[in-house]
């Protein structure tokens, strides 16, 4: 097999231009178990590890920009105060190789139902940049996931980095597995509330083809805190607002029974996670508030 | 021959300790340095590469079965099909039913078809696709209730039962004051080793085949092989390569004649590695059961009768499910004293993977069912679950359901107030990694509800039911630059379990030497039986003991009227004269069959117990589990070497964790769902709690050292223990293992 290693952006770009058939790679931790299966044939692989413009973040006032490569375990390590909630993410999965090898561009080139990186930043209405010869682009992130294991990424396109702002308010996690580490979401749930904006963010994972938001929970919270004036001075939410936000949240899923959970356990799941992020959330929120 | 790279080599690193002390492992380094040479690494110059085509339906007829386009392809050197076996197609451990190549039905997913030799194992895999095979459908046997039924196809020539074993024991009219009835299921665990099935067949000129592999057993192994090439066992020469992991899974052949045949045909070696896909299918699992069982005590609590009936899937072939069978049935009131036991346990086949060995073989199942049993019992008449267990516990001179009479320590009650009387674990520390679901930051308190609970398990060690069950052992001692040297030669398998640095130390005890050298185990020396049933470091540390003994002998007839302890023979000056070397065929001592109509007999050569407090953190609201304790006592006898016996109950209550609360291969239709280590879940660090361990040391004094068996008693009794402290902690029945969020959430 045919390994091709550029050094530069533009260099990586033209490759794949010139040969769709380039698998790109990064971490490998996706890309080997394929073709160790043998389910990824590829005419070659497209080594981006060398490409210094995809290995680093930056912060533009409010923005970050997260190079496409950066890893797992640097986003726990330098990003935790940024992107909790995407740290949050990272902390979960696999295990500390998997962390220092994978990275949120290669969970993005995946496009898996259950990417952990997914649900933070759908909450977080990140943007995914990517790149050909023909051009560079912005992907908002609820547009990036078109099927199961597909995304809106054109065959000579690479992706370079995603763009998210600046955690504006409590940034939350939970994933739910049938062991307690190194283990694939059965159900996973991400979730923002942006006290300036006034709006509450949300990611579901492993429950529908594609990574998704829960619009409705969405809108029907940010409704609730707003209309109860809470957002600056967050006073407990009734039993019942929280209680309809995890309805909501399960109601946006559609999950499937499957070999590691089966859609009633996953609906449930995700009522229970939004309740309880949405607590720790709040908590926080109020801690801010006194703070 | 010449010798493969990465073949095993002697093992004498200085381990200067002899019985009873914590002895490092000779083979430990190099494990922990990633040097060890597993069967996976070994490599000739020249070889092949083996691959199998296996059948995708659970049951089905070939109806059509053409190898052309795969011989076709660049760089493949052979395709077998079962026409291509050069002696007799079937084997199988205890009865012979399983062909070496399917040739007219396929019984379950999996089931070799063809195998191809190419000088790539890419090029070998993608042959294999190239193989045409028409099926044409049947509809699979998967419900072993209905095996037996007169309206379910017959699977093999006598029909689908594999064997029935009836116990018998007292009075099966009695009555009781308080009875507890319910039923109980257990899903389908793997032994899920890490070193996949793997082996070198290399052919020798005169037709004759050596065999380098990870095996559990030798000697049967080439009585499987030999008559399938149409050799004689001499000319199927066979060498242990590195294990990586059995746990029974490597008791039955796998990919051992396959090899044999490409080589022999290609007169090339040929290697064969299985993927972790391909060795789910190319392994036996543990027996599914269902069972039903009916306890009777008195208001006291004291057990009256146990009645069950217990139906194990042993799948399409029949592997060991006939010992199995029979485990669950003497073992199956489990490790109390009754007298009126009334017990039906059959094997049936379906067209389900087969099933054979794992670790607890039998007594794992009945396990699962007596002691949620007994809980149900103390409920019932008010007492708590230890109270249950002390009053009923068996004890020396008790006798066992098949009416074998305990003539050894069998420390029931001392157990079980063992574990109880051990600190409990601190409350939630809020630390993730201490809550369900760990890292995953499922909770942080919310819904977490603490249980408790206890289980004790029964297993039989070594062979039973009168099966001629030895160890042979060679001792040479000799001078070798001046120093006395003991290398000691068994076909005994190291499996991981310690047994290498085991036998060292017997040496060392009854020879006093200081080097000992193990030899790799092969063919060239007699049968040491099988490295299972918790039976290596009795029979064959028996043999070896008993060699060395003979072997001290021999040396004192050097010197007539020598009277001092064996740690100050003047070896030196005894071995001037040249070297000692003498072999044993040790045995344990006899056992009975089961009388064919009550089930009693003396059939077990020496039983063990162990006791779990399980204490667990459970998420009420996600179902999700964390097992904060598990805590264990066991009798072992003597603790040849202290440290293994607790590397040995930590690793079995690892596996009864997993069976409690993830690990089953999930079989639909016939077909498995979750071939893999992403979905077939074995528990991590994060889901097993730091242990504490009481060793308890009661000689059997019919055993070598006084030793007991300990690798299986700890996976049988922790399995029951967590699920009774989810029940605990939930209130609610959990019939079925393993216990899933679903089953705990009502989802
Ligand atoms: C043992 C194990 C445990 C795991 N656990 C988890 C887990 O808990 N949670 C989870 O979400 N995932 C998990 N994964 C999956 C995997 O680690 C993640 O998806 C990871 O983010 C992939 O990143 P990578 O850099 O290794 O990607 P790679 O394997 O290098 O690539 C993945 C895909 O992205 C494409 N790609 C990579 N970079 C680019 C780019 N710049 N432009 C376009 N396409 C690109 C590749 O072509 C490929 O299709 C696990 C994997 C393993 C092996």
């Amino acid at each position: 097999m045919q390994m091709v290693r550029p050094t530069t952006w533009p260099a990586a770009l033209d490759a794949i231009a010139a040969e769709p058939g380039l698998l790109p790679i990064s971490g490998g931790t996706d890309v080997m178990v394929d073709v160790n299966f043998d389910r990824e044939r590829p005419t070659g692989l497209l080594d981006l590890t060398r490409v210094p413009e995809l290995a680093d973040w930056s912060r533009d006032g409010d923005l970050l920009r997260v190079g496409a490569n950066v890893t797992y375990a640097r986003i726990i390590d330098e990003l935790a105060a940024l992107l909790p909630g995407l740290a949050m993410a990272s902390r979960t999965v696999g295990s500390p190789q998997i962390r220092n090898r994978g990275t949120v561009g290669g969970n993005l080139g995946s496009a898996s139902p259950a990417g952990d990186a997914h649900p933070p930043l759908l909450a977080g209405l990140a943007e995914v940049e990517v790149e050909s010869v023909r051009g560079s682009r912005r992907i908002p992130i609820d547009e990036f996931f078109v099927g199961v294991k597909r995304s809106d990424l054109a065959p000579d396109e690479l992706i370079a980095a995603f763009h998210a702002p600046v955690a504006p308010g409590p940034q939350q996690f939970a994933k739910i597995g049938t062991r307690n580490a190194m283990v694939i979401a059965v159900a996973s749930f991400a979730i923002e509330l942006d006290g300036a904006a006034h709006r509450v963010g949300t990611g579901i994972g492993s429950a529908a083809a594609t990574p998704r938001r829960a619009a409705d929970a969405e809108t029907f919270l940010a409704g609730e805190i707003t209309e109860r004036a809470a957002w600056d001075s967050p006073t407990p939410l009734p039993d019942a607002v929280v209680q309809r936000f995890g309805e909501l949240v399960a109601a946006a899923a559609s999950p499937i029974d499957d070999v590691r959970g089966t859609a009633a356990y996953r609906r449930r799941a995700l009522s229970v996670l939004a309740r309880r992020t949405l607590g720790w959330c709040w908590a926080d929120l109020d801690g801010r508030q006194c703070a | 021959m010449t010798v493969p790279t990465r073949a095993p080599d002697r093992l004498s690193s200085p381990i200067s300790a002899g019985v009873g002390e914590s002895a490092v492992r000779p083979d430990g380094t190099l494990k922990v340095t990633g040097e060890f040479a597993y069967s996976s690494d070994l490599w000739m110059d020249g070889m092949l590469w083996g691959a199998t085509l296996r059948s995708p339906h659970a049951y089905a007829r070939i109806v059509h079965l053409d190898t052309t386009r795969a011989l076709a392809a660049t760089g493949v050197f052979a395709v077998l099909t079962h026409e291509d076996v050069p002696g007799r197609n079937a084997y199988g451990l205890e009865h012979k039913d399983q062909p070496v190549l399917a040739s007219d039905v396929v019984r379950y997913q999996g089931e070799p078809v063809a195998i191809v030799a190419a000088d790539h194992p890419q090029t070998a895999r993608r042959a294999v696709a190239l193989i045409d095979v028409e099926y044409d459908l049947l509809d699979p046997v998967v419900d072993p209730s209905t095996a037996l039924d007169e309206a379910t196809p017959r699977l093999h020539p006598d029909g689908n039962l594999v064997r029935h074993v009836r116990i018998r024991k007292g009075n099966d009219a009695v009555q009781a004051d308080v009875v507890v009835t319910a039923d109980y299921e257990v899903g389908m665990q793997d032994q899920a080793f890490l070193g996949p099935e793997s082996g070198l067949a290399v052919p020798a000129e005169d037709g004759s085949v050596d065999l380098f592999v990870a095996t559990q057993w030798l000697h049967v192994d080439r009585g499987q092989i030999a008559p399938a090439l149409g050799l004689d066992e001499d000319q199927v020469r066979i060498t242990l390569s590195g294990v990586g992991g059995a746990f029974g899974a490597r008791e039955d052949l796998s990919m051992q004649v396959h090899a044999c045949m490409l080589a022999l045909r290609t007169r090339r070696p040929v290697k064969v590695v299985y993927s972790r896909e391909e060795s789910f299918f190319g392994h036996v699992h543990r027996h599914p059961a269902r069972m039903h069982y009916e306890h009777g005590a008195d208001r006291d609590g004291r057990l009256v009768y146990v009645k069950a009936e217990i139906i194990l899937d042993g799948g399409a072939y029949a592997s060991s499910t006939p010992a199995v069978v029979a485990n669950a049935a003497t073992l199956g009131s489990g490790p109390y004293a009754v007298d009126n036991v009334t017990i039906d346990s059959y094997g049936v086949y379906t067209n389900n993977p087969p099933c054979g060995a794992m670790r607890g073989f039998g007594a794992v199942q009945a396990a699962f069912g007596y002691e949620s049993q007994m809980d149900r019992l103390a409920e019932a008449v008010g007492i708590d679950p230890v109270e249950i267990r002390v009053r009923n516990g068996l004890a020396e001179g008790g006798t066992t359901a098949a009416g074998q009479v305990i003539d050894s320590a069998a420390p029931v009650a001392e157990l079980v107030r063992w574990v109880h009387d051990l600190p409990m674990p601190p409350p939630s520390s809020g630390d993730l990694r201490s809550m369900p679901g760990g890292v995953s930051n499922s909770t942080h308190g919310e819904g977490v509800v603490r249980g408790v609970g206890y289980g004790v398990g029964i297993k039989n060690i070594c062979f039973s039911e009168g099966f001629d069950d030895y160890s042979t052992a060679r001792v040479r001692l000799e001078l070798v630059a001046g120093e006395p040297v003991a290398s000691v030669h068994t076909s005994a398998v190291e499996v991981g379990q310690g047994l290498v640095t085991l036998l060292a130390q017997i040496a060392r005890t009854e020879l006093g030497v200081q080097q000992v050298t193990i030899e790799p185990a092969d063919t060239s020396v007699g049968s040491a039986g099988s490295t299972s049933a918790s039976r290596q470091t009795y029979v064959t540390g028996g043999a070896v003991q008993a060699v060395c003994q003979q072997v001290r002998k021999r040396l004192l007839e050097r010197r007539p009227g020598y009277v001092g302890s064996p740690g100050d023979m003047p070896l030196r000056e005894l071995l001037v004269d040249g070297p000692v070397e003498e072999t044993v065929e040790w045995r344990h001592r006899p056992t009975t069959p089961l009388d064919p109509e009550t089930g009693q007999g003396s059939p077990h050569v020496q039983l063990a117990f162990a006791a779990h407090r399980a204490v667990v953190d459970v998420d009420t609201e996600l179902g999700l589990v964390k097992v904060v304790a598990l805590d264990c006592a066991q009798d072992v006898g003597r603790a040849m070497n202290p440290q293994a016996v607790v590397g040995q109950i930590h690793g079995g209550s690892a596996q009864g964790l997993g069976l409690a609360v993830m690990e089953e291969i999930q079989v639909v239709d016939g077909l498995l769902r979750n071939p893999s280590f992403t979905d077939y879940l074995i528990p991590t660090i994060l889901d097993m709690p730091p242990m504490q361990v009481e060793v308890l040391e009661l000689a059997d004094p019919h055993a070598p050292y006084g030793l007991r068996g300990v690798g299986e008693p700890p996976t049988i009794s922790s399995t029951p223990a967590i699920v009774a402290a989810i029940r605990a902690a939930t209130g609610l029945e959990l019939t079925r293992i393993p216990v899933r969020p679903e089953h705990l959430t009502g989802t």
